[in-house]
């Protein structure tokens, strides 16, 4: 019932928050913290762990519409766990962004945020695809509203951009859906859009790849993945602070969760087959938003081409399909929620001060507000991968595990580390060093900010520093081995889950059998022999 | 103490962060003694280690504390572990001792910044991670440490962040040195993918029994080497150390000098088993550090920066320490490290506390004649200048330097031992050149502010151990951790050990002739034409920046503008104008005007008519 409630919360908070609007717009921001804060101590309490025997910490299924075979199928394992988490505590940083920042409409304002993250966390936990691609839609139309009411100058441009672009990804994915119900059906007698009911659904090859390819665009547009990424940088420029916060932070996570949960296991062997070409648009775009990301002049436009590199990252770490990436992966998009949502956070508060977001007119800011300036420093940091912070953790095991499967791609993404360092010491060097300004500077950090930036930090320091308990409780290597006939789906997950708490030798199982002389090389070619 | 082994990093780190928390509400005093203060414990700590370890060898040779598991993963293990044995102690005992020499100076010499504070939690950051890059016994805890100390040298060079300059310059490095620190990245990966594990101890071992004579071998190692040529500003990838100069002269000293700079050479001695499976890229690393020595010597000589030309210095002396590591005198080459930190720490420290007392002025253009008005700048300087020249026998760096040569002849022929001779030669040259020109000749710029006590105290330590260290019997001391020299030594070795001897004393030599009194024949070089255009490419660092920036740094930023409006963005953008064109068009059909309408009913009716009868 747990995961009920952790989806309902958000909705029913959302529309005591807009209700309360009436009363005065200190309410709905009340109102929406403490729905989240709710929402996360539920969530925590599935740490413990799940029934004995069963893959999910926590699963309900309850009747929605059993003509067609749709039900309401909410479950967790560690991977929605770590990203329902995630929602929930990037949702309250989100409510702190906009806690100066939006004056105008507050009620409904939260009645969009609020609504923007039950979709996510819906998104995340369900395990009926009818119920996904509702959850999937009702992230889209108060998003766009987000941006259209709230957003700067262009708004109105961006957010029909950002709609037009993932309603397009989504209805092929729609297509998708239906397509492979109808597959099933034919196939089995049995029409279901449950999860468990899919998986291992004989089809042709041919038939699997063009299904695939439906939800490759859904979730591509959303991660994004070159060259489906142009709605973005508009759309997080646009945006309010929360906004972007919630899209850099959230709505980019529902693309990768969707490859790890439904796209790998509902068509392994498709899924394998265009992964090469997957390979090369990481890579691609792990150095072409590195790049872009110098070239901007608007500070969140540059943080959002920062986060289309680091996309490809994650993008990259689930199309290697191998244990360590997958998990880098994970954990690679917790802290670029954290990190990248606090440099949104850090952008904002600049823009309140000074209502501009262009760094030609920044600089020097560092003098009268060191402790912004530090915190900036903290999080650029965590966004060049220093060894310490989570998104290290993350980026590191992603190009260890896929060096195995693609040792070229992980070389070539590899170079993202020296671009990222180019543009994270830009904006340091842009926005806090150099002269200072000739004006009074700038208000440093207030209490609210502080504790916000605070609390981000300390995710990316513990996942960083001590990312055991992360891997043991949320790692995707605890989902146990997935109900499905797929081999290489096996081999990825299982090899995590299975292997952890036994080897620890420290050696690959294959070295120890296979004698001297053996490099990755070798391994690779086993590894695609299976 | 074994089990309090971690307090040796844990202490600066805590100093740092208790700096860091503190902020600007402590008086200065306060700051400087947290900061000196902890670095002073953990001295105290190592030598503790020290004396245990000695006292009470461990039978393997090392002891190993194990602090937590980083990662474990699948088929993937990284621990966070120390290590203690001869060579981490040696490193660790420099750096500590050093760093808080350096800090001690530094209370006096940053007096009165507004970022006092800030200064010494990056100091104390920095030391922290130093303590962890040469501890760890894991790669990847390694690697911790070694972009930890890149970062907090990017934050100290840029510690006076209002100069624009100053910014690039701690820019370039990090970003420099990123790029040798991705290569290494890679080959750690090599490893992990490769061994599952990234225990040094364990590494060594599966690479010893497995990669005999192998390709990926000399990848791995070629891969570390890049890393360690980024760190330890060695060609092609040293570019960053003249620039990083724009630090505070502390910060010069302790990381572009003593400590940072050599990490290079400590990963390369800690993987040396790496290297020796792949001989020719141990050839690479001599090559490199032969052609570094000579590149940065003849640029150093021709410098009019006090700081440039210690920097430049620096680079030479770190590259006699790869040449040593390439020919496999493994000893000597740290022998160097903990010489050369003292010596240059020393050059460095006697060079700011000229720099303070004529108010900041580096151009030593417009020094001059400040032996007596500065003597004990003069009388520091001029120990490090003759352990740096390697000055037969009454100085430090001469036992070290005369080991590398040795090794050099015996394990690398003729080519490499003659580079190190003309070296060591324009080494004293260049050495000398900065005694003649700051504290002989005419009288330059005012002394405004004489040097006080706390940093005398550090100068003079400094001048001790810079002549005295060379009797530490460091290479045998090391022999548990690094094999000796295995060449034997070719006939006529004698003459070349004396020849070598001579050399820093002919190069002094020549300084007092050029640069002593009337410097006529530097200037009527310095003034014709080709002297004029060599003086310029010299002083530019053989125009390798003037390279990069055309090679590299050009096309990036044109590829950022060129890009701002994302190219990719283009196919989408035209189809909005498709449809905005298609609209246009269709709009038009909307006339108003009934006769069209008409005729556009009668002939769609056509067309039906005519595909239900032909179809």
């Amino acid at each position: 019932m747990i995961l009920v409630w952790a989806v309902v919360i958000p909705l029913l908070g959302g529309l005591a928050a807009w209700l309360s609007g009436r009363l005065g717009s200190a309410f709905p921001r009340w109102v929406s913290l403490s729905a989240l804060a709710l929402d996360l101590v539920l969530l925590l309490t599935l740490l413990d762990g799940g029934p004995a025997g069963s893959r999910w910490l926590a699963e309900i299924r309850i009747e929605w519409i059993p003509v067609i075979g749709a039900g309401i199928h909410l479950a967790a394992d560690g991977l929605s766990l770590a990203l329902a988490l995630l929602t929930a505590f990037l949702g309250m940083a989100a409510v702190a962004a906009s806690w100066s920042g939006i004056r105008e409409r507050t009620g409904f304002f939260h009645l969009c945020l609020m609504s923007v993250i039950a979709g996510v966390m819906g998104a995340f936990l369900s395990l009926d695809l009818l119920l996904f691609y509702v959850f999937w839609e009702l992230m889209l139309v108060p998003m766009f509203f987000m941006v259209a009411v709230w957003g700067r100058e262009g708004r109105y441009r961006a957010a029909l951009r950002f709609f037009i672009f993932t309603q397009a990804g989504s209805l092929l994915m729609l297509a998708s859906i239906l397509g492979l119900y109808f597959v099933h059906g034919t196939e089995t007698g049995r029409y279901s859009f449950d999860y468990a009911d899919l998986l291992g659904t004989p089809m042709g090859l041919a038939t699997e790849f063009w299904l695939m390819l439906g939800f490759l665009a859904a979730f591509a547009v959303k991660l994004p993945a070159i060259p489906f990424h142009t709605w973005l940088p508009e759309a997080h420029s646009e945006a309010p602070t929360g906004g972007s916060v919630v899209l850099a932070g959230l709505l980019l996570k529902t693309g990768a969760y969707g490859m790890i949960r439904f796209l790998f296991p509902l068509f392994p062997d498709a899924a394998a087959t265009i992964a090469p070409v997957v390979h090369v648009l990481a890579v691609v775009g792990i150095i072409y938003g590195a790049v872009l990301a110098l070239g901007q002049t608007d500070l969140k436009r540059l943080i959002a081409y920062t986060s289309i590199s680091h996309m490809g990252f994650v993008l990259l770490g689930i199309f290697a399909w191998e244990g360590l990436a997958l998990n880098g992966a994970l954990v690679l998009m917790v802290c670029h929620g954290a990190s990248t949502g606090a440099l949104f956070i850090i952008a904002g508060a600049v823009e309140e001060r000074t209502h501009t977001l262009d760094i030609g007119r920044m600089g020097g800011f560092w003098s009268s507000a060191p402790k912004m300036g530090g915190a900036a420093l903290f999080f650029a940091l965590a966004s060049l991968g220093l060894p310490g912070l989570g998104n290290f953790i993350g980026e590191f095991l992603v190009l260890l595990g896929s060096f195995r499967v693609n040792a070229a791609a992980a070389v070539f993404a590899a170079l993202g580390l020296i671009a990222s360092a180019v543009y994270s010491l830009w904006i340091i060097q842009k926005v806090f060093h150099g002269p200072a300004p000739p004006e009074a500077g700038i208000a440093d950090i207030g209490g609210r900010e502080a504790a916000t930036l605070a609390s981000m930090a300390a995710v990316l320091l513990w996942l960083g520093l001590f990312p055991g308990p992360f891997f043991e409780r949320t790692g995707i290597g605890t989902a146990a081995s997935m109900p499905t006939g797929s081999e290489i789906e096996r081999e990825a997950v299982t090899g995590v889950a299975g292997r952890i708490g036994r080897e620890k030798s420290g050696r690959p199982p294959g070295l120890a059998r296979h004698g001297a002389g053996e490099g990755p090389e070798e391994m690779r070619g086993r590894q695609q022999g299976k | 103490m074994k089990e309090f082994l971690w307090l040796i990093p844990a202490l600066p780190l805590a100093g740092s962060i208790l700096l860091a928390a503190l902020g600007r509400s402590i008086p200065a005093r306060v700051s400087a003694a947290i900061g000196g203060g902890t670095v002073g414990l953990s001295a105290l700590a190592v030598l503790a280690a020290g004396v245990d370890f000695m006292s009470a060898p461990p039978p393997e040779g090392f002891h190993v504390q194990g602090l937590w598991t980083w990662v474990d993963l699948g088929w993937f293990r990284a621990g966070a572990a120390l290590r203690l044995d001869a060579l981490s102690l040696t490193m660790a005992a420099v750096v500590t001792f050093t760093a808080f020499l350096i800090l001690v100076y530094s209370a006096e010499f940053m007096e009165g910044d507004e970022g006092y504070s800030r200064f010494f939690a990056y100091m104390d950051l920095f030391v922290a991670a130093m303590l962890v890059l040469v501890l760890a016994d894991d790669l990847l805890f390694l690697y911790l440490g070694w972009e930890g100390v890149g970062l907090c040298s990017y934050l100290l060079i840029g510690f006076w962040y209002r100069e624009a300059n100053n910014g690039y310059a701690a820019r370039k490095a990090f970003i420099m040195t990123r790029a040798g620190d991705t290569a290494f990245v890679i080959g750690i990966i090599l490893l992990a993918a490769s061994f599952g594990t990234l225990d040094i101890t364990a590494v060594m071992e599966g690479a010893a029994s497995e990669w005999q004579g192998g390709r990926l071998a000399a990848a791995a190692a070629l891969l570390v080497l890049a890393g360690a040529l980024g760190k330890s500003a060695q060609a092609p990838l040293q570019t960053w150390l003249p620039d990083a100069m724009a630090g505070p002269t502390p910060v010069s000293a302790l990381i572009h000098a003593a400590t940072m700079v050599a990490a290079g050479v400590y990963i390369i001695a800690r993987t040396h088993v790496l290297f020796a499976l792949a001989p020719w890229v141990m050839d690479l690393v001599a090559a490199l550090g032969a052609a570094t020595l000579l590149i940065s010597a003849f640029s150093a000589l021709v410098q009019h920066d006090l700081k440039r030309s210690l920097a430049y210095s620096t680079m030479g002396q770190v590259g006699f320490m790869f040449l040593a590591l390439g020919v496999g005198s493994w000893q000597a080459a740290i022998f160097h490290f903990m010489t050369h930190a003292f010596f240059k720490a020393l050059l460095f420290l006697s060079a700011g506390a000229v720099i303070i007392s004529l108010g900041g002025e580096h151009d030593m253009r417009r020094m001059g004649g400040l032996r007596s008005r500065l003597p004990l700048a003069f009388w520091t300087f001029l120990a490090g200048a003759a352990s740096l020249s390697a000055l037969p026998l009454v100085t430090a760096g001469y036992y070290s330097k005369d080991l590398i040569l040795e090794g050099a002849l015996a394990g690398g022929g003729t080519l490499l031992w003659g580079a190190g001779i003309i070296g060591a030669f324009v080494t004293a040259l260049y050495a000398f050149r900065m005694v003649f020109l700051v504290f002989f000749g005419e009288a330059g710029a005012d002394v405004k502010r004489r040097t006080g006590l706390k940093a005398a105290l550090p100068l003079v330590a400094l001048s001790a151990l810079s002549l005295l260290a060379g009797f530490f019997g460091v290479p045998s001391f090391l022999e548990a951790v690094l094999p000796a020299s295995q060449a034997a030594p070719p006939v006529g070795h004698r003459w070349a050990g004396i020849l070598s001897s001579l050399v820093p004393l002919l190069g002094a030599a020549a300084a007092c002739l050029l640069y002593l009194g009337k410097r006529g024949i530097v200037e009527r070089l310095a003034g014709s034409g080709p002297g004029a255009v060599l003086h310029r490419f010299l002083g530019s660092g053989w125009g390798f920046d003037w390279l990069y920036e055309r090679l590299f740094v050009r096309p990036y930023q044109l590829a950022a503008r060129a890009g701002r409006a994302d190219i990719i963005d283009a196919p989408y953008a035209g189809a909005v104008r498709l449809a905005e064109r298609l609209n246009g068009l269709l709009v038009k059909t909307q006339s108003g005007q009934v006769r069209r309408y008409a005729a556009g009913m009668a002939l769609g009716a056509l067309l039906a008519l005519g595909a239900m009868v032909f179809i």
